[in-house]
């Protein structure tokens, strides 16, 4: 994958970004190397834990502008304990930005005080204090929970964290199609990489004759889907071959995972009290609409 | 074991093969490798050599004519046997190496073998240890070298603990480092082998016996030097001198 990128970074810039483009299509490493408590901790109980806190966060009731900011907090704090930096979570929770406008309506539909009117031709939207209270609620708790995620899998590499789904009792169908998929999309974003650009090395244009219809090149494009299908397909066919010349009969086997120790038990206990600590005053004592 | 047994280690006889296409990819095959002997299998292309390969741990069944490992003629029953002693190893490493982590697939074969878990982490760093892959257990495959890719692919059979290791082309693709230490590997492992390749130089480094295959018939089979010395025979058959 790298070497394949690298193999043509001598070349100009324009094009090599959409090669780039082409090979990193898909990454699901978002994984840093560090070493830090979080990064040690079992991903069995991380992936628990990390549920545990969405949960938690999202159960925190209207305007909890208090908790939601101890749950940042201490999420920057975490993050700066293994060795990611305090706002590196703040940053890349923005990415959910786009998803939380599904909770703008809200702003203009939920009853109460209207604060502000916005007429538009015969219609008149109001602004109310408590949608708005809500909307910037819905927003903060989706940053908030998106940081979790990224907590979880900035300190755990995936395929511990398939590990962690397959101890956790996820059918394991779903979880050997997970790890397949995690193995090939790698070797198949490569493969589709070097088609683009067979294809790009082909697209050459002469003065005022470049390109060809839209049809012409959908079906360029049908084409390469098409046989990137077939590879894969084949591709399918020797791996089956080479599992089975390994022993493997249709049933795939797994190792037990690491057994659990104290001080997984420690780190598991102490994040639980303090996600426990962490509902009851959102929803007893810290101030909220 | 009898010395007849251990002469002919790995026995194939009047061995025919069609694909469900029809195409007629083995036309009487008889061969014979001796217990710890290294044999080089040559031809171009379309020749067979890959089919072959397949019978020799009952991947393909064969349409008439037995293989006989290790004693056993590879059936239904034995199958699995077989394949605890015939590590096939394919061309591309992306094809044998299917795990996430190094340490998966390198575990693998022991595991579906069933042995127990504390000998499977011995046989694992042993087998690394072999190619030279010590440290790499929590690597991803795709963040490995080629030449990299292809010594954990022998890795994941040789912690099988097979008595023949069947190799597909193991020095394509790779630069003139990573073939030297394939070479050096090859010399060192004490299993019996039978490896394709058009790489004629590693066969006369490597194998002291070669076999030419063509159109689906053994057409050769002798001595390193006598073959690589015909230049008819090489000629006739696609092939080129070291």
């Amino acid at each position: 994958m790298r070497s394949s990128a690298s193999a043509g970074s001598s070349g100009a810039a324009a094009p090599l970004a959409a090669d780039a483009e082409a090979t990193d299509l898909i990454n699901l490493d978002r994984y840093v190397e560090r070493d830090s408590a979080l990064h040690r901790a079992d991903a069995r109980f991380k992936f628990i834990l990390a549920i545990v806190a969405i949960v938690a966060i999202s159960l925190l009731p209207t305007a909890s502008w208090v908790a939601l900011a101890i749950a940042w907090a201490a999420l920057a704090l975490l993050s700066a304990s293994s060795g990611l930096g305090p706002f590196r979570l703040s940053r890349g929770a923005f990415f959910a930005l786009p998803f939380m406008l599904a909770a703008l309506p809200l702003v203009f539909t939920r009853p109460g005080d209207i604060i502000a009117t916005i007429p538009i031709g015969p219609v008149t939207l109001s602004i109310s204090g408590q949608g708005l209270q809500e909307f910037a609620t819905i927003a903060l708790k989706s940053w908030v929970s998106v940081q979790v995620a990224l907590l979880l899998t900035f300190t755990t590499p995936f395929h511990d964290l398939v590990d962690g789904l397959r101890a956790l009792r996820m059918p394991r169908i779903i979880v050997s199609t997970i790890s397949f998929m995690y193995r090939y999309l790698a070797v198949l974003s490569d493969e589709a990489g070097r088609m683009m650009r067979a294809r790009a090395s082909r697209s050459a244009e002469i003065d005022g004759h470049g390109g060809g219809t839209v049809v012409w090149r959908m079906r360029v494009v049908g084409g390469m889907v098409g046989s990137l299908f077939l590879r894969s397909y084949e591709r399918s066919e020797r791996v089956y071959a080479a599992m089975q010349s390994r022993g493997f009969q249709g049933d795939l086997k797994h190792m037990h995972g690491r057994p659990l120790d104290a001080s997984d038990w420690t780190f598991f206990g102490t994040m639980a009290a303090g996600i426990v600590a962490f509902v009851i005053a959102g929803q007893v004592w810290l101030p909220h609409a | 074991m009898p010395d007849e047994a251990l002469a002919r280690w790995i026995e194939v006889e009047h061995l025919h093969y069609a694909y469900p296409d029809g195409f007629e990819a083995l036309k009487g095959i008889d061969l014979a490798v001796a217990h710890g002997e290294k044999v080089a299998l040559v031809g171009p292309n379309g020749a067979g050599k890959s089919t072959l390969m397949l019978h020799l741990n009952g991947i393909n069944t064969p349409a008439h004519g037995t293989v006989r490992v290790a004693g056993m003629t590879v059936d239904r029953s034995t199958v699995r046997r077989v394949r605890a002693e015939v590590g096939i190893v394919f061309q591309d490493p992306d094809d044998q190496l299917f795990s996430p982590t190094v340490f998966d697939d390198v575990a693998f074969g022991p595991l579906h073998m069933g042995i127990p878990e504390a000998e499977i982490h011995a046989r694992v760093d042993r087998a690394l240890a072999a190619v030279g892959m010590a440290g790499f257990e929590r690597r991803l495959p795709h963040h490995l070298s080629l030449g990299q890719r292809k010594r954990v692919a022998i890795a994941t059979v040789l912690s099988m603990d097979p008595s023949v290791l069947v190799l597909d082309e193991p020095s394509a693709g790779l630069d003139p480092r990573g073939r030297r230490g394939l070479i050096r590997l090859l010399l060192e492992l004490p299993q019996t082998m039978l490896v394709s390749t058009h790489d004629m130089r590693l066969v006369a480094e490597v194998f002291p016996r070669v076999v030419v295959m063509d159109d689906g018939r053994v057409v050769a089979d002798g001595p390193t030097d006598a073959i690589l010395a015909d230049d008819a025979l090489l000629e006739a058959h696609g092939l080129e001198r070291p």
